[in-house]
């Protein structure tokens, strides 16, 4: 258990975070993040980060307890005040707005909510008013700790809602955190990844795995976290992502084999551990090597 | 010309299978990888590289630390927490600087600071590729690492293949989307003819195939639905039957789970190449109908 001292003094203990990712789409992530979470007799919290297909809840039914609206500021212009200088418009580097002789028009989608506008509006005519963009869910599941966030259906951003699930960290003091991480490797998935302690890549045996197994690799590099893979639906016949780990220095986690019983009881939304017994031994274990493994927690 | 998003919300559910396999079987089509930052189709596609471009999606904050004079206007007005202060590592020392991976080009920054030392760069974010392959001309491209504007190098590699199918005159763009129901995959469906969902019969392919309905109903796009490996869960299978009915969504097709998907992956081939099983078949039989449909 990593131990940090706070400025004050005291000795605080905080938790170990473990984020699932994977590149690829459809690897296993939720199916490895959930057991990992699961394998925990106590103390523990799943944060589902895929905020545009969450999963999680399917596979472990929590209790909602709090739904919270999440807005992005977007700019609101006071045409008393108004004098349609342009200014708005020529500082706004995403294009969102856009003024005409007597009007300021407002693109909503394609605000960043960097509050340029607003700040530099020579005549304070420019406030910011919430957008909604999706909601956090949080709750719990047995003495499991869970909170995903819910992108609204035609929303393009998503690493805002992904920040707002991640507030939980801040909120629990539960010593494992586990994130499932959205695919592929651009702004939400480094949202998602960055200040955990460890990151878990899955991957399959096939060129696809691999090639994305590569990239997501990349991307933990940059961020300067350490990782370890899960191989899911192993198989023999193709042995170079084994080889690709070898000479990078990652360590193999797990091997799950391909097994029609996991993929039927993940089909009708059982946990891996609870459809396979075995399993629960060997993620406890996982997460003994990857306390090994992983970067001192730093305090925020 | 018709242009074809294949999609599904959820990852892994064999889209980019079936693209390349609709690749295989269109006559006169050109294809384009969406999933710009976990491109795989040109794995299955084996193209040759006629023309590379380099795609600069935006501009990144650089601090010039001769000049900067420590005043902190910067971070106090960066809502992205892109820039770190002198004191960020607790002894007082160093320079402001940027983080560019944090950093989302928004020119705040630069624009307040009261000495001038702080420029936007533009900054590499991806490259874009035209290909040819055995079935016609392929537009793929390569998300820098970390990197955002996904949707917008999307939107550009979009045009690329319809000026070439255009100028070609060809009959279909067909274009392999990413997961998820953001950014990328707005910029994937817009404008399209017609979205094929590729569905899985588990509880949460299900679920994201109902969101990404959603998201192509929401931009008006026609929705036809191909349920993959539904026999891996037959109850779900009729589940997304169900919902397609009460929807008026028709269901394009039932492909098997077949051992021989897996094998032309690690053969780096389409699946329709690789003989003659059920699975095969039912593709076939689903592209004949896409044919019909959206002519």
């Amino acid at each position: 258990m990593p131990e940090v001292r706070s400025s004050d003094g005291q000795s605080t203990v905080m938790g170990l975070v473990v984020a699932v990712a994977s590149g690829k789409g459809g690897t296993g992530k939720t199916t490895v993040a959930v057991s990992l979470a699961l394998a925990q007799e106590s103390s523990v919290q799943l944060l589902d980060c895929d905020v545009e297909e969450p999963n999680v809840h399917i596979f472990i039914k929590p209790f909602i307890e709090k739904t919270e609206p999440v807005s992005i500021p977007i700019p609101r212009v006071d045409k008393s005040k108004c004098d349609f200088c342009g200014k708005c418009a020529q500082v706004c580097a995403y294009n969102a707005l856009a003024v005409l002789k007597n009007d300021v028009l407002v693109f909503a989608d394609l605000c960043h909510g960097c509050g340029g506008c607003s700040l530099l509006c020579p005549r304070n005519a420019i406030t910011e008013v919430g957008k909604r963009i999706g909601i956090v869910e949080s709750g719990s599941a047995g003495s499991m700790k869970f909170a995903h966030g819910k992108l609204n259906i035609g929303e393009a951003m998503s690493p805002p809602l992904i920040r707002a699930v991640k507030k939980q960290l801040q909120l629990s003091n539960s010593r494992l955190t586990v994130i499932d991480v959205p695919p592929g490797t651009s702004c939400p998935v480094i949202e998602a990844i960055k200040d955990s302690n460890f990151c878990i890549l899955v991957t399959e045996p096939t060129p696809f795995g691999l090639n994305d197994l590569i990239l997501a690799v990349e991307v933990l590099k940059k961020l300067k976290i350490p990782m370890g893979v899960v191989m899911n639906r192993a198989e023999p016949g193709f042995e170079k992502i084994d080889r690709y780990c070898e000479e990078e220095g990652i360590p193999v986690l797990m091997h799950i084999p391909f097994d029609r019983e996991i993929a039927v009881a993940y089909s009708k939304g059982i946990p891996l551990i609870r459809a396979k017994k075995e399993y629960t031994e060997k993620f406890i274990a996982m997460i003994d090597s990857i306390r090994k493994l992983s970067m001192p927690v730093r305090l925020n | 010309m018709k242009q074809i998003t294949v999609i599904s919300g959820k990852g892994g559910t064999g889209k980019t299978v079936l693209t390349a396999s609709f690749a295989a079987l269109a006559k006169k089509a050109c294809f384009v990888d969406c999933d710009v930052d976990a491109a795989n189709l040109h794995l299955v596609l084996n193209p040759k590289i006629l023309e590379s471009r380099e795609f600069t999606g935006g501009k990144k904050a650089v601090i010039d630390t001769d000049k900067c004079n420590q005043c902190g206007k910067c971070v106090e007005v960066c809502r992205f927490n892109a820039i770190s202060s002198p004191n960020s590592d607790g002894k007082g020392s160093g320079d402001f600087r940027v983080d560019q991976i944090s950093c989302e080009g928004c020119t705040v920054c630069s624009l307040v600071c009261p000495v001038d030392a702080i420029r936007m760069e533009e900054k590499l974010s991806g490259k874009w590729f035209i290909s040819d392959t055995k079935y016609g001309p392929f537009v793929h491209a390569r998300l820098e690492i970390a990197q955002e504007n996904s949707g917008k190098l999307v939107a550009r590699i979009r045009e690329i293949a319809r000026e070439i199918a255009q100028r070609e005159n060809l009959d279909y763009v067909i274009i392999d989307g990413p997961p998820g129901i953001g950014c990328p995959v707005i910029a994937s469906l817009s404008g399209v003819d017609l979205a094929l969902v590729v569905a899985e019969p588990t509880l949460s392919g299900i679920h994201d195939m109902a969101r990404i309905m959603d998201v192509a109903s929401h931009f008006n796009i026609p929705v036809k639905v191909i349920i993959n490996k539904h026999d891996i869960n037959v109850q779900n299978s009729r589940s997304i039957e169900k919902f397609c009915r009460e929807r008026e969504i028709s269901v394009l097709g039932h492909i098997p789970f077949s051992e021989k998907v897996v094998e032309s992956v690690r053969r780096g081939i389409p699946v329709v190449e690789s003989g003659n099983d059920k699975a095969v078949k039912e593709i076939v039989a689903i592209w004949d109908k896409v044919v019909v449909d959206v002519i």
